[in-house]
């Protein structure tokens, strides 16, 4: 299976081990991940406060990068952001046939064309939809068994486009962390917001709604993530949290393939666990007891 | 604003103030005030009016009220209110057309947002993509808050250690990567 990876800003940056890791598990499930040469930020949720314009065009130049190769694949997007904005392009053009004219007015500065056709899907969508769980199985040597696991899908993976999970009680997850051999955490703080950029903006605002997730993950032994925005959310604060709160709230956050990936027997190199700001001692001295070093 | 931000061509005009709230109000003008939005908002116990009576003064055209309340600069795009509205209102788009229309007229009382988006995007206009240790330093740097910067320094220093993000030297002349892109909008938006 070819796809066209859109890795955002993010994954060169704060969310490397998002990046490397995606790339192991992906390669190790077969899938053959394309370049998209000269990409460009997607807008983020900066964009559309500037222009409507520009918030379309800033993703289109990407997905029209992708067209101009020939190529027919989808693209597979690890943060959720990036995601929605390349996603809207498609269905705001399907509304607004004016609006196609316009994006390839500005982009043909550059001597682009947007054309609709490409699809454009999460990487959680991949990883649940297009390989089986028997596949996940074979490949999980190591059985993360003993481990209790919470799936935080976040927000804009899930809504408003609802393309391929329930948007308010979300489960694509559960069938990956079972194939591992772990057991999901039972909660209803996966769809819930993190609060995303409002922890840059208006901080207190966004600590209240991570500690009320961090709370509601009590019990198991890490909350997954597939968002390099959720992820730094989660584990950036969590001493700060459990201060303010006067309980202790500290957790692992991992992201979905680094998790994977360590049932894979995926190396160091490539999960960079080392990178996550927020691993805790127990979690990693039950990891030790499976991996055994 | 003030004249010490930093200079950028990030925000090209948008649609004209006074058909802007219109087209707005004509969007929402099937709300019915069932208040499922409010409901379902993650962040309406931390706004100053609730989206449920933000739409209200949208459909009445009550510019001033809407632009005092900062309540649209809080929505964290979780588009719940969109999933659940039962008119099926495009209402986190609008939270955003709010927060377009307060840049494009100078309509807001707490800077830290709008500088955020427009350090951003300039960001994004020079090197095609975020830098987002560039962007964070010279957003603490416009705003001029030695207390939010103190908030973030342990996690700066903490992602520094950890190798994720790199201090580079800045480019500060030149169009930027995205430079005619950006121009070009500008210029299609100054003519519609």
């Amino acid at each position: 299976m070819k796809y066209f990876y859109y890795a955002g800003c993010s994954l060169e940056g704060t969310a490397a081990e998002y990046d490397t890791s995606t790339r192991a598990v992906l390669r190790e499930l077969g899938a053959e991940l394309m370049e998209i040469e000269d990409w460009s930020c997607c807008g983020a949720s900066a964009a559309e406060s500037a222009s409507y314009l520009l918030s379309m065009v800033l993703p289109a130049r990407n997905i029209a990068l992708a067209s101009r190769t020939g190529v027919e694949a989808d693209f597979v997007v690890p943060c959720s952001a990036c995601y929605l904005n390349l996603r809207r392009v498609g269905d705001h053009v399907h509304r607004d046939e004016a609006l196609a004219q316009r994006i390839n007015e500005v982009l043909s500065e550059e001597g682009l064309t947007y054309q609709k056709g490409l699809k454009t899907r999460h990487l959680l969508d991949v990883l649940a939809n297009d390989f089986s769980c028997e596949d996940l199985d074979e490949r999980a040597r190591r059985k993360l068994s003993g481990f209790k696991v919470a799936p935080y899908y976040g927000c804009q993976c899930l809504r408003p486009y609802r393309d391929f999970d329930d948007p308010q009680q979300p489960a694509s997850m559960d069938p990956l962390i079972e194939a591992l051999g772990a057991q999901v955490h039972p909660w209803s703080a996966g769809a819930r917001c993190c609060g995303a950029g409002l922890m840059t903006t208006k901080k207190n605002v966004a600590l209240r709604l991570v500690g009320d997730i961090l709370s509601a993950a009590r019990g198991a032994d890490c909350i997954v993530t597939v968002c390099p925005m959720c992820q730094m959310n989660l584990e950036s604060f969590q001493s700060k949290i459990s201060r303010e709160r006067g309980e202790k709230l500290d957790i692992s956050i991992l992201y979905l393939p680094q998790l994977l990936g360590l049932a894979f027997g995926i190396s160091d190199r490539e999960l960079n666990l080392h990178m996550n700001l927020a691993l805790t001692e127990p979690f990693l001295h039950k990891l030790r007891t499976i991996t055994g070093c | 604003m003030s004249t010490n931000e930093p200079n950028t061509n990030a925000s090209p005009p948008g649609t004209r103030g006074a058909d802007a709230m219109q087209t707005l109000a004509g969007r929402l003008s099937a709300c019915m005030q069932c208040g499922t939005c409010t409901g379902s908002c993650a962040n309406s116990e931390s706004m100053d009016i609730t989206p449920r009576h933000l739409w209200r003064l949208v459909q009445l055209g009550l510019k001033d009220c809407i632009f005092d309340s900062a309540t649209f600069w809080i929505c964290s795009s979780c588009y719940y209110c969109t999933l659940r509205c039962p008119r099926g209102l495009p209402l986190t788009d609008a939270m955003g057309e709010l927060k377009r229309i307060a840049v494009a007229e100078g309509l807001f009382r707490d800077r830290t947002s709008p500088l955020f988006y427009r350090t951003f995007l300039d960001t994004v206009r020079r090197y095609g993509r975020v830098r987002e240790m560039e962007v964070m330093a010279r957003y603490f740097l416009a705003l001029r808050s030695p207390a939010v910067s103190a908030g973030f320094t342990p996690l700066g220093i903490k992602l520094l250690m950890k190798g994720k993000i790199k201090p580079r030297i800045p480019v500060m002349s030149g169009k930027g990567k995205l430079g005619p892109i950006y121009d070009k909008v500008r210029e299609m938006e100054a003519r519609s």
